[in-house]
Parts: structure tokens; C-alpha cells; sequence
């Protein structure tokens, strides 16, 4: 089992959950979040003085996938979150070492 | 004699006057932090309770009171209201004294309030409601009077302030640099940015004070006449050209025109023109407004950075600067074609009305700075008037009132 952590830009929220649908990546947890990488960030304006603002509103998404789906999954969430510009995001992949469906108790990769 | 008209004017524009008191919870409260904006509205809602009952025991009395000689103070001839009722009393022939005493009240209660921008996020709350309240009673009601009381040494002296450019605007704006600057800067600033949690509640604020303003200077006229009218039209035209002097400004200089600066300049606009409302004709009020707009944003966005001091909310740079530059301007363009009851200022042949405006400012400068620096030593060594760092990281709304603004 691997835990697929995607930053994206907010707008590309809707293409990366359909993209996964269609994979069929049953759950995901989003966190709306702030944070910076090579994009750079924006200077705000008020009554004359000028504020930099370096974190800028992204979004996190987490899926756990079974190991076998985890190149698919990886592919298809680069290509739906790209726009070619500066700021698109990241994906990182984690090991998980084990999961519980709490309802049930069920263990292992079948929970995913 | 009673004049029905004149009489629902003046008691409309008090409860105008008291829409711009509790408005101004929401200029200011949208300007801070999250975490302090209760700690806002709660000071503007207790100084409004306050200051009322402060108004209708003794500083009714003493602000216009008759005076008890050398035109600095008033007696105590109508402590609690007594003598005060339903007949026109001496100031205004056409409505009833009562009515002219609540108008006044809302002047008395908003002008104290006006300071609580310059220690925003950082006043201890026993030591506001207690330096305020002495304020009040010792800087508010003594200006009060030399200007508008009968007898009182500057209105003698012939200096006009329509409706409130030293007695209000310069009173209050003096007292926020003073304070902000005993009372130090923010845990941060300039540093860190501390940025307006919500604009959008800033421009409802400034819906509330441009509206309510209307009763501030027009209902200054006392009566619902053709100088009503004049203060009507110069304290739009004023705010009008304000705001856009200053979008345009911000808008060369710094790449955008913002609805913040567009908001401020409105209200430098409203503060400057207060004084000069009643006095000058149209063309004059515009002028007076694009000169606030200019010269108020120099010192919000300039000589504030440049001194380094924490104005926070920019009460000196706006209502300060501004009160100071409406009242001379009310010495330059004061004209008795607008208003027979006041006098020709410098354009019209009248320099002498200029120099009694300058000692108007003066005077007032010196007493409100003065005072305020002993009222903060004194409140300081009694009750403290800095929250604790712990306290003012935390935010007022939870250290003073254990409250929060926004829970989902």
C-alpha cells in the first residue's frame, strides 16, 4: 500500500477527483492548505503599504492505493493536474504499513 | 418656539450620529486581526453605553452648561438633566433643549470611540474604559465647550468649527498619536504584515459613517433650513472627491486602486470637510476634499512609515490631519453668502478669520496632547494599559472578553 500526497493549484481540484474516479480510486481526503515552491507569491496593497505574501492557497489531496494501482495512479494525477506553468504542485508517494476499515476491523490493503 | 420640522430633523440626525458610533465597529473591526475584532466592537458598543450616561449626568452640563468664567468650562446648572426638557433651550430657538442635548451626546460619544484605532490589538480593556471615560470628561467636554458653549473662550474669540473639525476630529486624532506612541507598536510590527481580516465589513463600516455623516454636519445646522441643505452638499462632494483623489493616487503610484484606500479617502474626505460644511459653497468643498485626499494619504502612507509610529488604524493620519486641515481650510473659504451666522474667511477678505483658525488648532493640539499624556501615565501606573505579550498573542477577544468572533 502506498499514500499518494498531491499538492495541486485549488482549481484543479475537479479534474483530479474525476481523473481518480475513473481509475477507480473509491475514497480521498482533501485539506485545503497554504504554501510556497518556485512559485513566487503576490504583494497585497493597503493604504500604501505594500505586504508580500508568499504562502498561496493550495490544495492537498491524499489517496491510499493498493501497490499494484500506484503507477496509475501517479500518472494520472500528474496529467490532470498539469497546466504547464509555474506553481502546478507535487506529488509525493509514502509507504503505508497497514490500514483499518474502523467499522469492521478489517486490516490490509483490502480496506483501500 | 417648537418647529416641528426642525425638531425631526435634529432628532434624526442624533440617530444618525449614533449609526456612524456603532458603524464604526465595523470600519475598524474589519481593519484588524481576527482575533481582535470583538475586542473592536465591544469598545465602540461600551463607550457608546457609557459616554451616554457620562452625557446626561454632568457632561451635558459642563460641555454647555453656562459658563463659569474665562470661557473654559461649563457649570453645573444642569447636572442630570435639570432645567433640560422640552423647550428650546439657548442654543437652538426651534427645538427642544432635550433634543439639542442628545444630538450633542452622539458627538460626545463617537469622538473618544475615534481614538480606539490608534491602540487597536493591544489596549488592556479596564485600562480603555477608564482612560477613555477620563478623556472624556477632561479633554472632550472642556474643548467642547471653549468651541461650542456660550461663553467659551475660543467660540469668542470668533473660531468656527461647524460641526466638529478640532472638537472631534483633531481632538481625537491628537489623543491617537499620543497614545499609539506611549502605548508603543504592535508585538511585530512593521515586520510582520498585519493585514485587514475583512474587507468587506471595513466597507459596510464606511457605509454606516458616510450615511450617518449626513446627520453630523447637516444636522449641525440645528435646524432643517437652507444651511442644512449647503452642509448636505459640501459633505458629499468632500467625501466624494476624497475617495477618488485617493484611488487615483494609490492607483499611480502604487499600480492599483484599492477599495481600502478608496474607503479612507472617503472618510479623510468627510472628517476634513466637518468643520468647514456649514460655511463654504460647493466648489470649495471639492477643493478641500482633493486636498484631503492628497495630504492625508502623504501622511498615512509616508510620514507614518518614515516616524515608524503604530497608528494602527490610522486615526491621526486620517481624522487628525484631517480635522486640522478642514478647520484652517473653514478660515480660507468660510464665505456669509453660504451662511450669514458665520464669517468671510481669507479669499474673502477676512485674514484675520485665518489666524483665529490657526490659534483654534494650536490651542486644542497642545491641550488634548498634554492631557493625554498625563491621563496615559496616570491610568498606566493604576490599572496598567498594555495587555501582557501572552495576552496580546492569544488576541483581545479571547485574553479580555473570552469570546471569539468566528467559530465554525
Amino acid at each position: 500500500m502506498k499514500k499518494v500526497e498531491v499538492i495541486i493549484k485549488p482549481f484543479k481540484l475537479e479534474d483530479v477527483r474525476d481523473a481518480l474516479n475513473e481509475l477507480g480510486v473509491r475514497g480521498m481526503t482533501v485539506t485545503e492548505v497554504k504554501g510556497f515552491g518556485r512559485q513566487k507569491g503576490h504583494s497585497e496593497l493597503y493604504r500604501g503599504a505594500e505586504y508580500v505574501v508568499d504562502f498561496l492557497p493550495k490544495v492537498k489531496v491524499e489517496v491510499v492505493v493498493p501497490d499494484d494501482m500506484l503507477d496509475q495512479v501517479v500518472d494520472c494525477v500528474a496529467r490532470a493536474a498539469r497546466t504547464g506553468k509555474v506553481g502546478d504542485g507535487k506529488v509525493f508517494v509514502i509507504e503505508v504499513l497497514d490500514a483499518v476499515r474502523i467499522r469492521t476491523g478489517e486490516r490490509g490493503e483490502r480496506v483501500v | 418656539m417648537i418647529n416641528a420640522g426642525d425638531t425631526a430633523f435634529v432628532l434624526f440626525s442624533a440617530a444618525l450620529v449614533m449609526l456612524m458610533t456603532l458603524g464604526l465597529a465595523f470600519f475598524y473591526g474589519g481593519l484588524v486581526r481576527s482575533k481582535n475584532v470583538l475586542s473592536i466592537i465591544m469598545q465602540c458598543l461600551f463607550l457608546a453605553c457609557i459616554l451616554s450616561l457620562q452625557w446626561v449626568l454632568f457632561g451635558y452640563s459642563i460641555s454647555f452648561g453656562p459658563d463659569v468664567g474665562k470661557g473654559l468650562l461649563g457649570g453645573l446648572q444642569w447636572l442630570g438633566l435639570r432645567g433640560v426638557g422640552g423647550t428650546p433651550g439657548p442654543y437652538a430657538s426651534t427645538v427642544p433643549h432635550l433634543a439639542f442635548m442628545l444630538f450633542q451626546g452622539m458627538f460626545a460619544a463617537i469622538t473618544p470611540a475615534l481614538i480606539i484605532g490608534a491602540f487597536a490589538e493591544r489596549i488592556k480593556f479596564s485600562g480603555f474604559v477608564l482612560f477613555s471615560l477620563l478623556w472624556a470628561i477632561l479633554v472632550y467636554d472642556p474643548v467642547c465647550h471653549w468651541i461650542w458653549g456660550h461663553g467659551g473662550w475660543l467660540a469668542k474669540m470668533g473660531m468656527l468649527d461647524f460641526a466638529g473639525g478640532v472638537v472631534v476630529h483633531l481632538n481625537a486624532g491628537i489623543a491617537a498619536l499620543v497614545m499609539c506612541i506611549l502605548l508603543g507598536k504592535r508585538l511585530g510590527y512593521p515586520k510582520q504584515a498585519m493585514t485587514p481580516h475583512n474587507l468587506p465589513m471595513v466597507y459596510l463600516g464606511l457605509t454606516f459613517l458616510w450615511f450617518g455623516w449626513f446627520g453630523f454636519n447637516g444636522g449641525s445646522a440645528l435646524a432643517a433650513n437652507g444651511v442644512a441643505a449647503s452642509a448636505f452638499v459640501a459633505t458629499n462632494t468632500a467625501a466624494a472627491a476624497a475617495g477618488a483623489t485617493w484611488a487615483l493616487l494609490e492607483w499611480i503610484l502604487s499600480g492599483a486602486a484599492t477599495t481600502l484606500g478608496t474607503a479612507t479617502g472617503a472618510v479623510a474626505g468627510l472628517a476634513t470637510i466637518t468643520p468647514a460644511s456649514g460655511f463654504v459653497a460647493p466648489l470649495a468643498a471639492m477643493v478641500i476634499g482633493i486636498a484631503s485626499g492628497v495630504v492625508c494619504y502623504f501622511f498615512v502612507a509616508v510620514v507614518k512609515n518614515r516616524f515608524g509610529y503604530d497608528d494602527s488604524l490610522d486615526v491621526f493620519g486620517v481624522h487628525g490631519v484631517g480635522g486640522a486641515l478642514g478647520t484652517l481650510a473653514v478660515g480660507l473659504f468660510a464665505s456669509r453668502l453660504v451662511n450669514p451666522g458665520g464669517a468671510n474667511g481669507l479669499f474673502f477678505g477676512n485674514p484675520h478669520q485665518f489666524l483665529v483658525q490657526v490659534v483654534g488648532v494650536v490651542a486644542v493640539t497642545i491641550f488634548s496632547g498634554v492631557v493625554t499624556f498625563i491621563l496615559y501615565k496616570v491610568v498606566d501606573a493604576l490599572v496598567g494599559l498594555r495587555v501582557t505579550e501572552a495576552d496580546e498573542i492569544t488576541g483581545l477577544d479571547l485574553s479580555q472578553h473570552r469570546e471569539s468572533a468566528y467559530n465554525d
